[in-house]
């Protein structure tokens, strides 16, 4: 249908915090009906893997709401990343915010297209097994073979 | 409060779930027939009326009532 809209994404980090932007926007794009795109370059690419295993870090992040102030020294502590990363998961759980999975699932429900960037898969040696079925491989100009045509266009 | 043909609760559940799920919902229905959904995400009053606007479905009604928000969404 080419009175369809068009939403293409570009989803280039791979944290847990910046996880949610590209797959809130683009299930929901589907939803109101758009055809949508996000082609997962660089980091990114970490939002396709099976087993997704983000994490989330305050260091360098002063913006980060913290239960407690935490001098920045203290937040480069080992284990400190992994402390961080489960208490948003267990604040996002309670309060009704879908996980990554989810979202990524519903996602592939609603054909949102997922075009991963070759050019990343091979300058980081990614095992393309460890990435969930169902996507593309494509680079630039792939991408822009849709972009063009869009309606919205993000960079996330 | 008018009848309606099928009921979705998205109580405690936040952006963009309500809506996802009502889509979903209403895709199990047929045209013509309403939706009623429960949902306590503040968020969803706008939400709502921005999903009709763009879907052409008719939100019928719009309520808050205790705490938690109750709408009906006619399928086109």
């Amino acid at each position: 249908m080419s009175d369809e809209k068009k939403l293409a994404i570009i989803a280039t980090k791979g944290s847990l915090d910046w996880a949610y932007p590209p797959f809130i926007l683009a299930s929901t794009a589907a939803a109101l009906g758009y055809e949508t795109q996000i082609f997962f370059t660089f980091y990114g690419l970490q939002l396709l893997k099976k087993n997704l295993d983000l994490k989330v870090t305050s260091v360098g992040n002063p913006a980060m709401p913290m239960p407690m102030p935490v001098p920045v020294l203290m937040q480069t502590l080992p284990g400190m990343q992994g402390m961080m990363t489960s208490m948003m998961k267990k604040k996002m759980k309670s309060k009704g915010v879908a996980s990554v999975d989810e979202l990524r699932e519903l996602c592939m429900e609603a054909e949102v297209k997922m075009i991963a960037c070759q050019m990343t898969v091979d300058l980081f040696d990614m095992p393309t097994n460890e990435f969930i079925d169902g996507i593309e491989y494509g680079g630039a100009a792939t991408f822009f073979e849709f972009a063009g045509e869009s309606d919205i266009c993000l960079y996330i | 409060m008018a009848s309606f043909d099928a009921e979705l609760d998205a109580s405690g559940l936040n952006c963009p779930l309500p809506i996802l799920k009502a889509k979903k919902a209403l895709a199990g229905i047929d045209s013509g027939q309403v939706l009623h959904i429960i949902a306590t995400d503040p968020g969803a009053i706008k939400d709502f009326e921005a999903f009709a606007k763009q879907t052409g479905n008719d939100l019928l009604e719009s309520k808050e009532e205790g705490g938690k928000f109750y709408f009906l969404l006619k399928k086109s």
